[in-house]
Order: C-alpha cells, then structure tokens, then sequence
C-alpha cells in the first residue's frame, strides 16, 4: 500500500539561520496614532472653519453683517457673564426635555401596542405615514390657538416633532430582530413584558438609539423656530428668542453668539451624551463598526 | 413505559403565502436517556421542522409530541436549543452573561449560583478565557461552543441542536464533533441532532432516523450506530449503505 510522506521543516530554525525575524506586531508612530483617531481629524476641522471665518470677516469689515469670530466670541462670554445667554439657554433647553421625554413616553407605548396588536401596527403605520412627512413646525399656529402663547404649545410641537421619528425607528429596529434570537428569548421562556425588555430593546438598540437621535434633532430645531415665531412666554424668552430680539436690535456679533450657542449645545449633547451611550453600548456588543 | 422523547404520528404544516406544505406525514420515534439521536436526511424532509416542533414553536397538526409524558405545547426551558446560526448568542451580554442569562429567568437561580455555574460550563468547552468578552470578538465555532455550554448548563431533559455545525469550515467542524462527543462522554446528556450530513451523523448518533423528503417519512432506524469502528472501514460501509438508502430510491417519484 502507498503512503503520503511527511516532512517536517523547522521554521524558527531557517529564520535563525537567516539572521532575520518576523516582524508580527508593528507599533504606529505617536502621528499615524493621532491621525487615526476622529476626534483629533474633527476638531482640525472646526479649526480651519474658525480660521477662515475670522480671515473672511476682517477682509469684509462688515460687522452690521458678518461680525469676526474673535468679536462673537467676546460677546458670547459677555452674554455668559451677565446671564443672559445662560438663562435663555436653560429656558430653552427645560422646554426642549420635557418635549423630548413627552414624545420619547408615547412613542413607547405606541410602539409596544404596535408590535402586540395587529391593529396597533396599522395604527402606528397610518400615523406616521402623515405625520412623519409634516414639520412639526406646521403645528405651531394651530398650537397657538388651542393652547395659548406659552409652554404648551410649544411642548405640543416639540412632542409632535419627537414622537413620529422615534416610534418609526424602534418598531423597524424590533421588526428586525432576527428570528433565531426571537426563538431564543421563547426558548427561555420569556413573554409580554420581560420578552420585550430582555431581548426586543437591547436586540432592536441600534435602530432605538438612531431614532433618539433624530428625535432630539429633530426637537432641537423644531424648538428654536418656534422660538422665533412667538418668543416670549411668560416674560422668559428661550435662545430663538434672544436671536430674534439681538437682530431686532442690530446687535449682529450677539445673532452669531445665540446661533453659536445652539451649534455648541447641539455638539455636546451628539458628542458627549449621545456618542457615551453608543461607546457603552451598541460599540462594545459590536452591533455597529 | 415512557420515553424520554416520544414523536407519536407527528404531521406538521406550514403555509406559504401560496400554499399549504405538508413537511412530516406521521412521523414516529422515541429517544431514551443519554441517546445521542440524529435525526438525518436531505433538505425537504422536514427534520428541522420536526426538531422545532420537539421545541415547542410548531404544534402537530396529527399526533403528539411528550417529554418524560408531559404533553409539549410551547417552547420551554427543559428543551434547550442549539441554532446553526451564530447570531443565537446575545450580543449586549459577555460570554458568561449569555449562559447565565436562561439559568436566571428560567432556572430562576440566584446570581451567584447562576454564575458559578456558568463559568463552569464554559470551563467545560474551553472558553475560560474569553468568559468575559462580548461574543462578536469569537469566532464562530467559539460561538457554537458558547451555545452548547449554555445549553448543558441548563441541564435540560434534551438538547436539541439544529446543524450546529452546518455554518463551520471543516477542519472547525471535525474538531466541534470530537468536543461535542467528549462532553457527552463527560455529563451523557441526552442530545437530539438534526444534520444533512451522513458523515457527521455517524461520528456523533448513536441512534439515526432516516427521512425521505416531500413528505418527511420516516425511512429506516439504525441503532447502534456507536459499535461500527471508524478504523476497519466500517463507518465508511455503513455511510455507503445509508447513502443508497436515501437516493437510490427504488420508487423513483420520491427521489429529489
């Protein structure tokens, strides 16, 4: 009978014998590091914009128009200190989470009737098939009349601008979940509630934490329009209101240090609440590169 | 006496929006304690469907399936299922949350006997290492492994395992059946097996039930599967002997 034959090499040994070894690991210079990092490459960004920004606005010497950012910025810190800004900005931002969390409340209770009843589904379908397509902003006359100038109608709009984003993106992130992990949540005898917390939520989080996300933007601008349709209520005007009554006064750097204002803000909550959660989360399960 | 498992006259259906399909026509079979029972034959003949049944996710539309007697109507933690799909482990927990995760809400054992518990059945696949990383870092015979402990850890009456390793590369696979067979050595759980392969189904069964397709019937039993050696070349002959009995149909209606 025939066999195969088998020779051994010593792979170590002919390296050694080379006078070579396998690089297996490389370390990347502190540069090739920090180039890979997005942070540092964003904030080169925002960098080159100000810059460009400042340089463009002392050539125009404009600042009825387009004040200097070196100018906005020193109205911003003096907007700051006074407490101005600081006051507009809480009102707006008060305003803005009782909105969201409104919206973030219904679109739950909406979205658990729908994935439980079939005539929740059509519900939640039908729904926002016409709301989804309607800028909340629309509502706001409407909002005005029932409502009245105030906190109301603003919450009304904001819940409106929340609502259909947020419960569009849950119910197609738990029509996704895959039908192995639904037989595995039933497989461990899981139902009702428990099912819906311990496997549709956290299988569907990816497409839950996209809808917040475009639900907070969404409110976010829905909130500042708003502002600058009626402004004040009840004597406390928010950050649309302090745009619209700066430029009412001609006073420009001040329109630049308000819009700047919401830039920032809306940075910080996409940046350190929104990108913690998705580091804490759906990163670390690898549910999204 | 009863079985452990007991299939009695099972017809299943399903429906496609355009019709009805009949997957088993009164199938028969009854596994026992520590049985390593494969049920084997080519796609269409319904054994995936009948072990989802076993599970507790189709109810027969003829016969009955009993557990220890107990008639199954839903899925239920005393049938653990294995999945060919890698994605069947939960991806927001670690390795070890995933085996402890049915050992709490089912088991309903406290954390730390959950998780003593766990850790030694990942102990048991080789996976100590990796118990406390989230599971898209492993790889994918890795998560088949996390499955398999999770399902032992349960200590179900049966395990019922869908092609585990039907998604694996081959060399993966042998070494998958080989460790499968040592922790059966090691605990002789009882094990319900669906695959298409007749090679896989001799290394691991010790019992096979053989089912022609269009319906699923079932065709032959072969017991003792276990004794046949795979030096002398008799595992080969008996793998040839099943293939002909599956596609050297003499009714040549039934044959794909």
């Amino acid at each position: 009978m025939t066999q195969a034959t088998i020779t051994m090499r010593d792979v170590a040994g002919d390296r050694a014998a080379a006078g070579k070894r396998a690089v297996v690991v490389r370390e990347l210079g502190a540069l090739e590091r920090a180039w890979n990092n997005a942070f540092v490459r964003k904030t080169l960004i925002i960098i080159v914009l100000a810059v460009a920004w400042e340089v463009y606005a002392r050539i125009l010497d404009n600042p009825l128009t387009f004040p200097t950012l070196s100018e906005t910025i020193k109205t911003l810190i003096e907007r700051i200190g006074d407490g101005v800004l600081l006051t507009r900005a809480w009102t707006s931002i008060k305003v803005l989470l009782l909105g969201y969390f409104v919206g973030l409340v219904l679109a739950g209770l909406l979205t658990m009737l729908a994935i439980t009843t079939r005539i929740g589904t059509d519900f939640l379908e039908t729904m926002t098939a016409m709301f989804n397509p309607l800028p909340a902003i629309a509502l706001l006359p409407l909002a005005l009349i029932w409502f009245g100038l105030g906190t109301a109608s603003l919450v009304f709009t904001l819940v409106h601008s929340v609502l259909w984003a947020v419960a569009l993106n849950t119910h197609a992130g738990f029509l996704s979940v895959s039908h192995t992990l639904r037989m595995v949540g039933r497989n461990y005898e899981l139902t009702g509630f428990a099912y819906v917390r311990r496997i549709l939520v956290p299988a569907a989080f990816p497409s839950i934490l996209t809808g917040l996300k475009i639900g907070w933007a969404f409110a976010w601008r829905t909130l500042i329009a708003a502002e600058l349709v009626f402004g004040v209520a009840s004597g406390q005007g928010g950050l649309g209101w302090f745009i619209f009554e700066n430029r009412n006064l001609l006073d420009i750097p001040a329109v630049f240090a308000g819009l700047l204002t919401v830039i920032v803000i809306g940075l910080v909550v996409e940046n350190l609440v929104f990108r913690t959660i998705e580091k804490k989360t759906v990163r670390r399960w690898g549910m999204q590169g | 006496m009863t079985h452990l498992l007991d299939v009695d006259g099972v017809t299943l259906r399903y429906k496609t929006p355009s019709s009805l399909i009949t997957a088993t026509d009164r199938v028969s079979f009854q596994v026992e304690t520590g049985d390593r029972f494969v049920l084997l034959g080519p796609s269409g003949c319904g054994k995936s469907t009948l072990l989802k049944a076993v599970g507790g996710y189709l109810t027969p539309e003829e016969g009955e399936i009993r557990i220890k007697g107990r008639t199954v109507k839903r899925p239920g933690a005393d049938r653990m299922m294995v999945f060919q799909e890698f994605d069947q482990l939960l991806p927001w927990k670690t390795v070890v949350e995933n085996v402890m995760f049915p050992l709490s809400v089912a088991r309903k054992l406290a954390r730390r006997e959950a998780e003593e518990k766990a850790r030694a059945y990942i102990e048991k696949v080789n996976l100590t290492k990796f118990a406390d990383s989230y599971t898209h870092t492993l790889s994918g015979g890795m998560k088949q492994r996390v499955a398999i402990a999770r399902g032992m850890a349960m200590e179900p009456d049966i395990l019922l395992m869908d092609e585990p390793f039907a998604a694996l590369d081959a060399l993966t696979r042998r070494h998958m059946q080989d460790e499968l067979l040592r922790l059966w050595e090691d605990t002789r759980f009882t094990v319900l097996f669906v695959t298409h392969s007749i090679a896989e189904a001799i290394r691991i069964g010790n019992r096979i039930l053989l089912l022609s397709p269009h319906p699923g019937q079932v065709k032959a039993e072969v017991n003792d599967v276990d004794r046949v050696s795979a030096e002398n070349g008799e595992a080969a002959e008996l793998e040839k002997r099943i293939h002909d009995l599956l596609f050297n149909d003499p009714h040549p209606e039934t044959t794909v």
